[in-house]
């Protein structure tokens, strides 16, 4: 088992391996995210008490999630890197921090234009959505590290310490609604009991989630196999590849 | 597990733990801080500060609405279940301003113990359903089907 892992951590295997999964989660993103926009935009019903601005929930729930999601892979990868001085766990770690920080810019977005007609304000400095903000600036402080350092490795080592610090604003942000009364209501999906939605508004919402998780797993591989090519690019390896396609 | 390995395990593992430690003694700390309003308890039993604008958070209870029919002044009552404050409102309400939701409000106490806001903002609650299961909870509530939702 470790000796397979081992072996897909070898930078061209995972070059090659990296292009296949992209693909697929690709066209598994597309193929989920059109029927997921139809039922979610158009064939879903109004909420009771929000009407039609309940949709944006499509859009924004999907993409806090993913924020959460991008960060705890590109930390769990950066731990990966930093204890076994792994290239493609370090690639990939460095891919998730932009695609993180997209999904992140998108729910602070689509929150603030679903607060001022719901709540009567586009921003409130409550729990939630301060950790969220800060959890955008943990990602531009991770890609604004990762460009201070000229030294591959060293950047590798550093923005993992970094990716590892902030990891504790993960429990922070799920947990913000409860811990604290804030203005942003609590968990729907995610509560232990029976989740308060309705089947008909559960099952665009999952679609869009999984149709948003497989667009961000094609992202990150995309960027990592340009990470690979770049700090390998005197190896013997990429310098074959460039020869052969050059051919 | 080579030995170097271990032992930067260890130390991501002490990071993690070391950064949870002092974040979570910070954050017990800062502690009631962090909420964004106080509760009527809390007004009640004289926490929230007189003479300093806070926001306060409750539902609005049913049948206080009050609303002057020659301007945009309102009256209503916030309760968390045990205590209860007047909040008067001149001004836009938003959308979702009805008995029984859930609001926050932002101004300062006056000195007849009133709340007088100067912004009120809504919450709204974590259940999303189309409006005819509402009607259909509401109808089956008044039938005594269900015990309250």
């Amino acid at each position: 088992m470790l000796t397979r892992l081992y072996a897909l951590a070898s930078p061209p295997r995972f070059y090659r391996l990296a292009d296949l999964w992209s693909r697929w989660l690709l066209w598994c993103g597309i193929a989920l995210l059109l029927p997921g926009l139809w039922f979610s935009l158009l064939d879903s019903p109004p909420d009771y008490q929000q009407g039609e601005s309940v949709r944006i929930m499509y859009v924004h729930v999907p993409a806090a999630w993913l924020s959460m999601f991008g960060y705890v892979c590109m930390a769990t990868m950066a731990g990966i890197g930093l204890i076994f001085r792994s290239k493609a766990a370090s690639a990939v770690a460095h891919s998730c921090a932009p695609a993180g920080a997209a999904f992140t810019f998108l729910a602070l977005v689509t929150g603030s234009l679903w607060g001022k007609p719901m709540w009567g304000t586009w921003w409130i400095w409550d729990a939630r959505l301060t950790s969220e903000l800060v959890l955008l600036f943990l990602y531009f402080g991770y890609l604004g590290l990762k460009a201070a350092i000229e030294d591959r490795e060293a950047a590798a080592r550093a923005t993992a310490v970094l990716a590892l610090v902030g990891v504790v604003n993960i429990p922070i942000i799920h947990y913000s609604v409860e811990w604290w009364n804030t203005l942003h209501q609590g968990p729907t999906v995610t509560k232990l009991d029976k989740p308060s939605i309705h089947l008909s508004m559960l099952l665009p919402l999952l679609l869009m989630s999984f149709s948003y998780m497989a667009l961000f797993g094609a992202m990150v591989l995309r960027r990592a196999r340009g990470e690979i090519l770049l700090r390998e690019r005197n190896s013997g390896w990429v310098r074959e590849l460039a020869m052969g396609e050059k051919a | 597990m080579n030995r170097a390995r271990r032992d930067r395990l260890i130390l991501v593992g002490l990071i993690v733990t070391g950064v949870a430690v002092a974040v979570g003694l910070m954050l017990f700390a800062l502690g009631q801080n962090v909420n964004l309003f106080y509760s009527p308890t809390q007004v009640a039993r004289g926490e929230a500060p007189v003479g300093h604008t806070f926001r306060l958070g409750g539902m609005v209870v049913e049948g206080s609405v009050v609303r002057d029919p020659n301007s945009l002044k309102v009256q209503f009552a916030l309760t968390d279940g045990a205590h209860e404050v007047v909040v008067q409102r001149e001004g836009i309400l938003p959308d979702l301003f009805r008995e029984g939701q859930g609001i926050v409000a932002q101004g300062q106490l006056d000195g007849g113990g009133q709340f007088i806001a100067a912004e009120v903002l809504a919450k709204h609650d974590e259940n999303y359903m189309p409006p005819e299961v509402e009607h259909a909870m509401e109808t089956a509530k008044q039938l005594g089907l269900t015990k309250g939702k």
